[in-house]
């Protein structure tokens, strides 16, 4: 079960039809109209147009789903419905405030406790590493989920090539710091820029994924272009986006959520049903797209790819 | 007959009508966009935040009323403090039935550890529960009743209010104490809420009640 989170070829028969997983929103909005207003909703306008332009392809991914037989949310789920601080707290005004966002030229630098620092641009990212396709469940910590064909490299091979010390024990990544291009960061009360990290063992787990691309399409900017990190069992604030600089540090780095609040957002942030939160209840989740809750998975279903990684600790304690 | 004049005759003062057609339109809206498709793609979750919003946005009008009216002498406004705050109870009511409901799908375990866990959610239940009493007595015939009491009882509000906006603040990403975070609404509502409070302090009303007279006093003079 080593490769279980990978995308398997899938036949033509066990794709669900389209009718059947959008059959849960119509569902979904049919709940939504209280008795007698049926009228009301024939005359009220429909929703607007996506922001962003759904790029040709899609279909190749459209009812495929994780290794445990759930579907992938739409493209435009995964597109208008972003927590991207940086452009705004609401998630859905993320896409239209992106959509002139640059992520081109993009390079990012490579440095700290390696043996070779380099900066590579991103054009050089994409033929330096094979892209994977992976489909991964990205559970948030406001208790939302969703499942997403994503398309990277694993962050291992970034690091192998330019091969960290022995004294290199964490990775701290950092976002792009444009207040020209990030609306968000006008607003106070942040310590800004978005900085993230990891464990080193945490970095090399084959599961943790450079991103580059989403449904076969180049990274859209609301969901991190043209870079972005992905911990699938970790809640989805620690895979920073439009990274710029990763270092590998010997000490634990200053994480964004945990310089703003440390008792709720902890350094390693792995998904536990069973560890509480000030806020959501952790124990279960919305699927976007589904109306009633599932329970969460602990690690995120993940567990047998990276449970060993946290042997002998209190995970209650080290949140 | 022109608009003005028919509206003139209306059994409601424009004012009334505003309060009505503001708080019936801000819940309306909800439900406007819910049936639109533009809730987006986590309806429930704008619904529980919408409701909110307008619950306390509410309840600050109607904590407004008594201290503006003071300020500018219009008397009216004092008038309208209840209906405004009874509107502020049946949007919480939403805002309430949707958590318990909706989100939990009344599952009473995930709502006692909810409830348990999290100071944000009790300190929102608290607010409803104590907004209860004030609702059902906001009647012309408990007022009544109630005579002298009735006043001390509505009082509450003063508590209330506080209690709301903590909910509020706690309920977002961030920590309000330290002022980091996602904070700045929630830190709005809380200056606006301290400021109508303090407008409320005898001391401080005597001044404006004064000051008031003094500047309306030297109008008339030179009108």
């Amino acid at each position: 079960m080593d490769n279980s989170y990978r995308s398997v070829p899938v036949l033509t028969s066990e794709i669900t039809p389209e009718s059947l997983y959008r059959g849960r929103r119509d569902f979904l909005k049919a709940a939504g109209i209280l008795s007698g207003s049926a009228l009301l909703a024939a005359c009220a306008p429909r929703a607007a147009a996506t922001a962003v332009p759904v790029p040709e392809g899609l279909s190749a991914f459209e009812g495929k789903a994780d290794e445990l037989g759930d579907p992938v949310n739409s493209y435009s789920d995964i597109t208008n419905y972003n927590n991207y601080y940086e452009f705004s707290t609401s998630k859905e005004a993320v896409a239209p405030l992106s959509a002139g966002f640059r992520s081109d030229p993009w390079s990012v630098e490579v440095t700290g406790l390696v043996d070779k620092p380099r900066t590579f641009a991103m054009e050089d990212l994409l033929k330096l590493f094979p892209q994977e396709d992976r489909i991964y469940r990205l559970r948030c910590v406001e208790a939302w989920s969703m499942v997403i064909p994503w398309q990277g490299f694993p962050l291992a091979s970034l690091l192998e090539a330019v091969g960290p010390t022995l004294d290199a024990k964490y990775v701290a990544f950092t976002t792009l710091n444009d207040p020209d291009q990030f609306p968000g960061m006008a607003a106070g009360f942040y310590p800004w820029p978005y900085t993230e990290g990891l464990r080193l063992d945490e970095a090399m787990n084959d599961l943790t994924l450079m991103v580059t691309g989403l449904y076969g399409a180049p990274l859209p900017p609301q969901d991190g272009a043209p870079l972005r990190l992905m911990v699938p069992w970790k809640y989805g604030f620690k895979s920073i986006k439009a990274i710029v600089k990763i270092e590998l540090v010997a000490e634990e780095p200053t994480t964004f959520w945990k310089a703003i609040a440390s008792n709720e957002y902890g350094f390693y942030a792995n998904v536990n049903p069973d560890v509480p939160h000030p806020r959501w209840l952790q124990s279960s989740e919305r699927r976007i797209g589904e109306l009633s809750r599932r329970p969460t998975l602990v690690f995120n279903g993940y567990a047998e790819q990276v449970a060993r990684l946290y042997d002998g600790m209190d995970l209650a304690k080290n949140y | 007959m022109t608009i003005i004049e028919r509206l003139r005759r209306l059994p409601y003062t424009p004012l009334q009508i505003a309060v009505h057609v503001f708080a019936i339109g801000e819940l309306a809206w909800i439900v406007i966009d819910l049936l639109g498709g533009r809730l987006g793609v986590n309806p429930l979750q704008a619904m529980q935040q919408r409701t909110g919003r307008v619950a306390i946005t509410l309840l600050v009008l109607s904590l407004a009323c008594t201290p503006l009216s003071n300020l500018f002498g219009w008397r009216e406004l004092v008038k309208r403090s209840r209906t405004l705050g009874l509107y502020a109870f049946m949007a919480a009511f939403l805002h309430m039935l949707i958590f318990l409901d909706l989100d939990n799908g009344i599952a009473w375990d995930a709502f006692a550890q909810t409830v348990a866990q999290k100071p944000y959610i009790l300190f929102g239940i608290a607010t409803f529960l104590l907004l209860i009493p004030l609702a059902v007595t906001s009647f012309d015939i408990w007022k009544a009743r109630l005579g002298k009491r009735w006043k001390r009882l509505h009082q509450l509000v003063y508590v209330i209010a506080p209690i709301a906006v903590l909910h509020y603040a706690l309920s977002k990403k961030g920590d309000i104490f330290r002022l980091q975070g996602d904070i700045v609404r929630p830190l709005i509502y809380a200056l606006i809420i301290a400021l109508l409070l303090v407008l409320r302090l005898p001391a401080i009303r005597r001044t404006i009640t004064f000051q008031r007279s003094q500047i309306s006093a030297r109008l008339a003079r030179r009108g």
